[in-house]
């Protein structure tokens, strides 16, 4: 451990002398350099982007304002281009390795604000076919022999607390279900994709400090149709695949550390020094993720990076928590403020949303940004405020800097989602009930195609016949429909169907259940408590209102590149429902202890008097004289004459 | 590399004058073990058992601070009392009324939580019997030169402490798993701490050498509680913990406190009940073990005078060929819902099954064969 943060050390050290020395050539070179801090970012191979030249990085770049007053700032700070061929000479020994960082606020029309983290470590490495990979700079090397040693081919996985209220504030960037959930394609030269599975669930569990190894068959199942791969790769053989919830899992900062150590800054600089604990659990909904893919190297995609993304999303009621009033800073969010970028990022930037606030009628940034930025996210155009950490002019003479929102109105619409799902448990008592799934489709005019996925633990006996799939009162056929029925105590159920949700509908899936005794040791320490059933998953490709884009190799900001996309007039999402607690019956645990008790009562009360009668002879006793007789006796004894 | 670090560890424990340079030795080799271990348990489940798992927190916090890194620290919390949704701080746990002192920190690492935390996880983590599949930080990887610390707090009776309220373990179970322990030789000295009501019952069956063990109370006696605090609404720490956690505080990696202080710890007048220790099997002599020897760590320095040469060039694979090759299949991206591949894609191929007129065919011919062999005439022979 010493020697490794001694390496690391010297590392920087030999980096920060190296930037001394570019810094020392550049100063020769170009006079007009505002300031050197930043030219830290040396390391990164991808140079600085100079804000003139925003337009080659966005994707959907269509207006780009820059202001006038602000231009002669933007363009002092562009880096000199020296950089750029010392550094990629180092890099060449090397598969190339990059990582960005975001952070995207989108204030919600409920008050509440929606923060996401996004970190991605490109790598232009190669962990297929057996290919041990020895030398880790930025990519961790804990995921990467993880990925090695059990030939996985994507990894997915999430913990999260709270459930995502899709009707107050919208679709998230990426949709996560309460509790943890992973999943895993496995590369085809697997032979035993069940034994690597359990196995990799143990390792993750000791990583993430996570109770992931509670995942076995009793959870996992293989969808046929929902879980598609998000990196590239022509082999989409469902065997490969294995998915798993765990809808009890806690989540707290012991999975929060190792989760931040998978970093290349850690916490110590850039956007995750802004990750405490206390502020980050403080929150309406906390999630974050890790998703390991492999993706298109160049523009051609003749080569494959793999890809790691970690993504933090918080949602914090500010407007409780703050005495109902709607402002907000960084420092109230996250009880810190930023004071650099990550010294190895090749981008480091914030995105507020101000797609609401076009003309700043309803809230005011300060420090107001001259960078503006719109990109396609989930079939709509939104506009963003963008703040360059990498440009040292963002952080300005206090060499700090702390966003502020102050709320001008509270009016205002929210766009509202085109699709949503919930799901509740109906009936009464112990023995049966009813599951009802709610899918709402909220366009005007279109339908549109999704697929359900439900998964429920084999105590849950599914009563199949009784599945009903009913929109505007009729009965809507599913075109495809896939069930594996649970065996006890080995597999759960199953069930994926394709349904068209007709335009402005509901459609209601509803199947009846029963439930089943569990053995006496198979109930939890808390049985009271109830089971919990997973989210269903809601996969859905929904019509767009713009027009999507489908180069998928193009850079986009990272919020808005997770799923590929195939076609310009829809994008996929993906919608959890809530998890179900059910009540099972219970016995009483302490009924042994009772019978015992009683057994023991009825042997000591009924065989020992049967024991006692059998046991006894019996005498006949002469009753005893009565008193006056007895003194008559006396009487006669001192007279002696001989006794009555 | 290593150097610089070894120097500063010896420079940290010797004095400038070299005059006590012996007997500072003396006192540096004077403990057996290379590596230090802590296993640090809650056994409680439930809200209003707050206090056990801030006991083991503080434990654990103390153990860190002295030097066990979290590697080494096998933790094992029964319930989430941090981000319990009746904490009105989440992420925090406090030991101290008024929310002084935040033991759960900023980079906790639980290694067994939930339901987990059951007897036979506790018992394969000590015997070191567990699935090969278990990853590194769940596993206690202790040696012959290991000290481990073990703390377990919860509630118990005379002879048994229970788990999670649905099981318990008794005193002899965990005299044997230590007496397998040291037949494993999985450890070199061991120093046990429990802070449980009539926890001088769980040690009182140990007959393994080399082990130490102190209580809270005596049989018959109730640990109790302190620190209760209203905006929390629970009490925050056993006594016999809170005035363990603050001798603890005290202690630096150079302290030269022993296991006589130890024993001082929280006397009836602050604790109630009556702390006992137990030392009979332990062989050297408790004024002689220091603190540190079971709360800190120690690091292994190997000093050598040779020179060694860093700067041989690592030999590069040649991946190039390999490489070359993969590239010339052109990847792309999956469609994430292929509404009409999932529509039309084919039935899953049945188990082959004779046609039904075969087998109509078949039971036909047996019939007709039948009759033609025996004629109606026999039915009444065969019915």
């Amino acid at each position: 451990m010493a020697a490794r943060r001694h390496s690391s050390e010297s590392l920087i050290v030999i980096l920060f002398s190296l930037s001394l020395f570019i810094v020392i050539n550049a100063q020769e070179t170009t006079q007009t350099l505002g300031n050197p801090d930043i030219l830290v970012d040396a390391k990164a191979e991808v140079p600085e982007t100079p804000p003139e030249q925003e337009k080659q990085w966005e994707p959907t770049e269509v207006t780009e304002t820059t202001r006038v007053e602000d231009a002669p700032v933007a363009a002092e700070s562009a880096p000199p281009a020296g950089t750029t061929d010392s550094t990629a000479g180092a890099q060449r020994t090397h598969g190339k390795e990059d990582f960005q960082e975001e952070l995207v606020i989108r204030p919600l029309h409920s008050g509440d604000i929606y923060a996401s983290f996004q970190f991605r470590t490109l790598w232009e490495t190669d962990f297929m076919k057996g290919n041990k990979v020895s030398h880790y700079r930025l990519f961790p090397k804990s995921l990467g022999q993880v990925i090695s040693k059990f030939s996985v081919r994507e990894l997915h996985i999430s913990f999260t607390q709270g459930y995502w209220r899709t009707m107050q504030w919208g679709q998230p960037f990426l949709p996560a279900p309460p509790g943890a959930e992973l999943w895993v394609w496995f590369q085809d030269t697997v032979t035993d994709v069940d034994g690597t599975w359990k196995e990799l669930t143990n390792v993750l569990s000791g990583i993430f400090c996570a109770s992931l190894n509670f995942i076995d068959s009793t959870n996992t199942v293989q969808p046929s149709a929902s879980f598609k791969p998000l990196g590239i790769g022509n082999v989409t053989d469902h065997r490969f695949l294995r998915y798993a919830t765990l809808p009890r899992e806690i989540v707290c900062t012991e999975n929060l550390t190792p989760w931040k150590k998978l970093l290349p800054c850690g916490s110590k600089a850039g956007l995750a020094v802004l990750m405490k604990s206390e502020k980050l659990f403080h929150s309406s909904f906390h999630s974050e993720a890790v998703h390991i893919r492999p993706v298109c190297g160049d523009p051609q995609c003749k080569s494959t990076s793999w890809e790691l993304r970690q993504t933090l999303d918080v949602v914090f009621d500010l407007h409780t928590s703050g005495q109902g009033k709607r402002e907000w800073s960084l420092f109230k969010m996250f009880s810190r403020t930023l004071t650099d970028a990550c010294p190895l990022a090749s981008s480091s930037k914030i995105y507020i949303d101000v797609t609401d606030n076009p003309e700043g009628e309803h809230f005011d940034l300060t420090p107001a940004t001259p960078l503006l930025s719109q990109a396609t996210v989930l079939g709509d155009r939104r506009t963003f405020s963008v703040y360059d950490l990498t440009q040292a002019s963002t952080f300005g003479t206090m060499r700090t800097f702390n966003l502020q929102i102050k709320w001008k109105s509270t009016k205002g619409d929210m766009l509202r989602p085109l699709l949503h799902a919930e799901r509740y448990v109906a009936g009464y008592g112990l023995q049966t009930g009813e599951i009802h799934t709610l899918m709402y489709n909220q366009h005007p005019y279109r339908s549109f195609p999704v697929l359900l996925l439900d998964s429920v633990p084999w105590y849950l006996r599914l009563y199949v016949h009784t599945l009903t799939v009913t929109s505007k009162g009729k009965d809507n056929k599913p075109s495809y429909i896939h069930y594996q029925p649970s065996k006890d105590r080995v597999r759960p159920h199953l069930l994926e169907m394709l349904v068209q949700l007709p335009p402005n509908s509901v459609t209601e899936v509803t199947v009846q259940f029963e439930r089943a005794l569990l053995k006496w040791t198979e109930y939890t320490p808390d049985p009271n408590h109830g089971f919990y059933v997973g989210s269903s998953v809601v996969s859905s490709l929904v019509p767009s209102i713009v027009a999507m884009d489908t180069n998928n190799t193009r850079d986009q900001p990272l919020f808005s590149s997770f799923f590929p996309t195939k076609e310009e007039s829809s994008y996929f999402i993906r919608v959890y429902t809530e998890p179900l607690l059910v009540n099972l019956p219970t016995p009483d645990f302490s009924m042994p202890y009772n019978v015992i008790c009683l057994t023991c009562t009825v042997v000591a009360v009924g065989y020992g008097s049967l024991y006692n009668l059998l046991t006894r002879n019996f005498q006949i006793e002469e009753p005893s004289p009565g008193l006056a007789k007895r003194i008559a006796n006396v009487i006669r004894k001192m007279r002696g004459v001989p006794p009555l | 590399m290593k150097l610089p670090v070894l120097l500063l560890i010896f420079a940290t424990h010797l004095p400038p004058g070299t005059a006590h340079i012996g007997q500072h030795v003396g006192n540096f080799f004077s403990s057996q073990h290379t590596n230090n271990w802590a296993v640090l348990v809650c056994t409680s489940r439930f809200w209003f058992n707050y206090r056990h798992v801030a006991n083991t927190l503080s434990v654990y916090r103390s153990v860190k601070r002295l030097g066990i890194p979290d590697s080494h620290i096998v933790l094992m919390l029964a319930d989430d009392m941090a981000c319990n949704h009746r904490n009105p701080k989440p992420a925090t746990v406090f030991s101290h009324k008024n929310m002084e002192l935040n033991v759960y920190g900023d980079d906790v690492e639980v290694d067994y939580r939930g339901y987990e935390v059951t007897v036979e996880n506790f018992l394969r983590v000590l015997t070191g019997r567990l699935p090969p599949s278990t990853p590194r930080s769940k596993r206690l990887l202790s040696d012959d030169r290991s000290n481990i610390l073990i703390y377990l707090t919860g509630h118990g009776g005379n002879g048994f402490l229970k788990f999670q309220d649905s099981e318990e373990i008794s005193n002899v179970e965990l005299a044997d798993a230590f007496e397998q322990m040291w037949q494993k030789r999985r450890y070199n000295e061991l120093l046990f701490i429990i802070d449980t009501c009539q926890g001088a019952s769980m040690y009182e069956r140990f007959y393994s050498p080399n082990l130490m063990a102190l209580a809270s109370s005596q049989i018959g006696e109730d640990s109790l509680s302190h620190q209760p605090d209203l905006a929390i609404g629970v009490h925050l720490m056993d006594r016999y913990t809170f005035y363990l956690l603050e001798f603890l505080e005290d202690i630096h990696p150079a302290s030269k406190t022993n296991m006589n202080d130890l024993f001082r710890v929280c006397p009836k007048s602050q604790c109630v009940s009556t702390p006992g220790h137990r030392t009979d099997l332990f062989l050297r002599d408790p004024g002689s073990v220091l603190i540190t020897d079971f709360f800190g760590s120690v690091r292994k320095v190997e000093i050598t005078t040779d020179a060694i040469d860093l700067t041989e060039p690592a030999r590069r694979r040649d991946e190039t060929a390999v490489s070359e090759e993969r590239e010339t299949e052109q990847l792309s991206y999956v469609d994430q819902l292929p509404v009409s591949e999932i529509i039309h894609q084919k039935p899953k191929q049945k188990d082959w099954h004779p046609p039904d007129g075969f087998i109509l065919g078949l039971w036909t011919l047996i019939l007709l064969v039948f009759f033609r062999a025996y004629g109606v005439k026999h039915l009444k022979h065969i019915f």
